[in-house]
Formats: structure tokens, C-alpha cells, sequence
């Protein structure tokens, strides 16, 4: 579904990813885990399109609505609405923008370069309903600025909704454990399970990219392969188990 | 000293502090009068008046100065929303004296581009204690035009328990676009609460990524944020349909606008 090929990026002109490649398959969860600077959240970001992450060479396709596409060959818009989401590791704030518009405003934006009908007011906040209380949040927040005001969980938890409305076909979630107590942290893991585990007979299926740190996330969402990235590439792939083995002996011990 | 000499004596110029930012071929064309008369007004204790202004680009005339003064007497309130999109150049200007637990509210937003330049100055007078206000100013400018914010708050010394709040924040949505800010805080009394703030950027590239990440395309968002960034002024309006008729009017002089 997802196909990385000797990807290499950098960042203000210093390489970060030197060669990553991976490849993932609908219906399949991968973790990404790796010691800090190993370039996980570059990662995220070149997949998002971010400005300021140049691509320097490789290629990236993903498996769409209507087919393979060069993603890297796409605006940052126009890959949402290929069906790829980011969960991003620190929310951004948006003031004087309520979550419900910002929320109605990119699921029609999507839906409309997709040739679908813009969803109604009424559809779109029983939707809204449907998935805050999925992830256990209060349907008033969603009234609020964009993230303005949130506690760290509230903010994941935030990120959630949004991917659930949202639908994608492929998620990169980083670090979307971080700053979770455990009771948020089991709501999120079943919340990724239910948004993207969940088998459509029709779609062409969906995959999940959990980058995280620590092995915790991965008791509720069952990775099918653990990747560790270090210095820009991956340098070791595993099942499950090297996630705990990680845990265990740290990034060096397992890695080197 | 003959009378012409005299009038030329007290035309402002922009050597002058609270005219520094000004069109400095206007003041010296204009008519004296323009740029020292006031109009006056008066709100009775109690009571609550509320003004809205809005001043629209007129090529045919060389600049236009409005100058309010208001005096609000105690427990009073006055609120003034103004819309800025004047030139070539365009002054609003208020002179706000506040008795006992009186309270004067201003929103202001300039919006311009080509070679416009827009100023909202005000002089805020706590003349008695226990008396507030709050200043919220937003201007977007791109092109080559100016906005300029020139806020003074005044708090003699007899002034206690004074509460006095001033914002401004200019979005440059192009190179070559500027906004002014000077804020002034003359405060003789001890016990009281000002605070200022002032802020000149581009639009948030983080919040536009965002965004963009969840499916909005570039203008889309940027539209949404200048929206967002212009409704800070109008927060004070207590009627949702006249907040969102000056919104619209103010997001109106942005139609065609390259945000």
C-alpha cells in the first residue's frame, strides 16, 4: 500500500534520511521506533509534504482511492485527499477557528477533490458526534479553537477524531502515545484499531505507520512488523517481539 | 506674526510624536482644521453607547482624517468598532476620557494594499479610579501599504484599581507591506493592571501545514486564519448578527486579495 524506496531527505541542508526504504501492506500495522534523532519525525513530515524537508532522492508511492500515486509528487492537500493522515507529535493551536469548521472545511475540501458530495451541516456533526465519542471526548471541545487550551492527551485524543472523521486510507501517526496516561492511552489504542483495522470489503484496505518511542501503544495496537530506525535508515526489522526486546536492552544492545 | 504663519505654526507634522507614522504630503496640504478639530461627544453615567465606523479608499481625495472625542461619564460604557480599508491615507483617531468604573472598548482592523496608509490612533485617559479599557487592533496589509496602531494609555496618579489592555497584531501578507505599532503606557497610580501586546508576522506556516495535512488547500486555509485573525476584533460585540456583519464587511475588502 505504501512502497518507500532508498528514500533520502534533509532538513536546512542536512541529510536526515539516507537511504530509507519499507514497504507496507494493506491490512498491516508497522511500528518505527529508534533512539532520538534517528529521523522518525522527519520521516512523518517528508510523507506529509511539510515545507522545509526536502526531498534529495528516492521515491514514495501510495495505493489511493483510484490507484498508485506519486506521492511525493503531490501538495501536502492534495495527499490528504489521497487518504493519507498525520498524526502529528505536537498539535498545532489554531485560534478563532473551531475544530467543527476546520473539520467541515477539510473533510469537503477532501470530498470534493475526490468528485463526492460535500457533506451536509447535519451529516458532518453526527459524524463528529459518532467519533468524539469514540475517543471519549466531550462534543463541546469540538466547538473550541483548534487545540487552543488542550492538555497534551486531550490533544491526541483530538488528533483521533479527526482521523476518524477524516477516514484515511493510510495513517502515519507520531509519537501519538506521547503525553497519554494509561486510561487515554487504551482509548486511543482501540480507537486506532476501530478507525483503522476495521475491514471495508469495498476499499482497497488500510494500513497504519505507529512511530513511537516505547513499546506501551503497541499492547493495544498489534504491530505486524517493528522497523528500528537509526541514522536515517532502518536497521533491523522484526515481528512484535523486538518491540519488547527494545524494551528491554535498549536501542544499542538490539540495533548494532 | 501674520495669520498664515500662525495656522502653518500648529499644523501637525509627523516630527510630531502621535503624527510620526502619517502621510507627511497630506498634513501639509490638508486644511489645518481637518487635522485639529474633533468631533465631541459625551455618554451619560450608566449609560452604554456603542460606534461603528467604517472607512472605505477614496482615490479622488488626497487623505481623511476622523477624530472622535469621547468623554464617558461614570459606570458609562462606550464601545467603538472600526474598519479601516481608507487611503491614500486614513486616520481614525479617538480621544477617550473615562470617569469612575466607566469603560471604553475599541476593535479596529486596517485592510490595504497598494500604496495606502492606515492609522487607528487612540488616547485613553483614565480620569477617575476604577475605570477600564480594552484595545484589540488587527491589520492586514500586503502590496506596499502601512498599518499603523498608535495607542496611548494615560492613568494619573488618583487613577487606583485601573484595569487597561491593549492589543495589536499585523499580519505582512507581502514583502514590502509594514505596520507600525507604538504603544504608549503613562501610568502615575500604583495599584492598577496594564498590559500591552503587539506582534508583526506572516501568516502561521505551522498552523497552514496543519491544515493542509487534513486536506484544505493553501487559500482555503490562509482565508481561514486572516478570518480568524480579523474576528479577534470584533469579539466585543455581543450581537452574533452585527459581529458577523462587520466581519463580512471587513473580509469584503479582501475579495481578489492574493492571500
Amino acid at each position: 500500500m505504501l512502497q518507500i524506496d532508498n528514500l533520502t531527505a534533509e532538513v536546512a541542508g542536512k541529510p536526515i534520511l539516507k537511504g530509507l526504504s519499507l514497504a507496507v501492506n494493506a491490512g498491516e500495522v508497522h511500528a518505527i521506533m529508534g533512539p532520538n534523532g534517528a529521523g522518525k519525525s522527519t520521516l512523518s513530515y517528508v510523507l506529509g509534504g511539510r515545507p522545509g524537508y526536502e526531498v534529495t532522492g528516492g521515491s514514495v508511492t501510495l495505493d489511493g482511492p483510484e490507484g498508485q500515486i506519486d506521492l511525493l509528487a503531490l501538495e501536502p492537500h492534495e495527499r490528504a485527499a489521497a487518504g493519507l493522515f498525520l498524526g502529528f507529535q505536537h498539535p498545532v493551536e489554531i485560534p478563532g477557528v473551531s475544530f467543527v469548521q476546520f473539520l467541515r472545511e477539510a473533510a469537503n475540501a477532501q470530498r470534493r477533490s475526490r468528485g463526492e458530495e460535500p457533506l451536509s451541516g447535519g451529516a458532518f456533526l453526527k459524524l463528529a458526534k459518532e467519533k468524539a465519542a469514540l475517543l471519549k471526548l466531550d462534543m463541546d471541545m469540538l466547538k473550541r479553537p483548534v487545540n487552543v487550551g488542550f492538555s497534551g492527551g486531550e490533544k491526541k485524543r483530538a488528533e483521533m477524531v479527526q482521523m476518524g472523521i477524516l477516514d484515511p486510507g493510510f495513517a502515519v501517526l507520531d509519537e501519538t502515545d506521547s503525553g497519554l496516561d494509561i486510561d487515554a492511552l487504551r482509548v486511543v489504542g482501540d480507537a486506532i484499531n476501530t478507525i483503522m483495522r476495521q475491514k471495508d470489503e469495498n476499499g482497497p484496505g488500510k494500513a497504519v505507520l505507529l512511530i513511537t518511542h516505547y513499546q506501551r501503544l503497541l499492547d493495544y495496537v498489534k504491530p505486524d512488523f517493528v522497523h528500528v530506525l537509526a541514522g536515517g535508515r532502518i536497521v533491523k526489522t522484526g515481528g512484535p517481539e523486538l518491540a519488547l526486546n527494545l524494551e528491554k536492552e535498549g536501542y544499542e544492545a538490539v540495533a548494532a | 506674526m501674520s495669520e498664515a504663519l500662525a495656522i502653518t505654526a500648529t499644523r501637525p507634522s509627523t516630527r510630531d510624536e502621535e503624527w510620526r507614522y502619517a502621510d507627511a504630503d497630506y498634513l501639509a496640504s490638508a486644511d489645518p482644521a481637518r487635522l485639529t478639530q474633533w468631533l465631541e461627544h459625551a455618554v451619560a453615567p450608566g449609560e452604554t453607547e456603542r460606534g461603528f465606523a467604517v472607512i472605505e479608499a477614496d482615490s479622488k481625495s488626497a487623505g481623511f482624517v476622523d477624530r472622535l472625542r469621547v468623554h464617558v461619564g461614570k459606570g458609562g460604557r462606550y464601545e467603538h468598532f472600526v474598519i479601516n480599508a481608507g487611503g491614500p491615507y486614513a486616520r481614525c483617531e479617538l480621544d477617550v476620557t473615562l470617569e469612575e468604573g466607566a469603560h471604553f472598548e475599541l476593535g479596529g482592523v486596517t485592510l490595504g494594499g497598494g500604496e495606502v496608509r492606515q492609522e487607528i490612533v487612540t488616547r485613553v485617559i483614565h480620569a477617575a479610579p476604577q475605570c477600564t479599557s480594552n484595545q484589540v487592533v488587527r491589520a492586514v496589509q500586503w502590496g506596499r501599504s502601512t498599518g499603523n496602531f498608535l495607542g496611548r494609555v494615560e492613568i494619573p496618579k488618583d487613577s487606583q484599581k485601573v484595569e487597561a489592555a491593549q492589543n495589536f497584531r499585523a499580519i505582512l501578507l507581502e514583502a514590502g507591506a509594514s505596520a507600525n505599532a507604538k504603544p504608549e503606557l503613562e501610568i502615575f497610580a500604583d495599584d492598577v493592571k496594564a498590559a500591552h501586546g503587539a506582534a508583526i508576522g506572516a501568516l502561521d506556516e505551522q498552523a497552514g501545514f496543519y491544515m493542509a495535512s487534513r486536506g484544505i488547500a493553501p487559500e482555503a486555509a490562509r482565508k481561514l486564519l486572516v478570518r480568524a485573525f480579523i474576528a479577534d476584533a470584533f469579539v466585543a460585540i455581543s450581537d452574533d448578527e452585527l459581529r458577523e456583519d462587520m466581519l463580512d464587511q471587513a473580509l469584503h475588502f479582501l475579495e481578489g486579495v492574493e492571500l
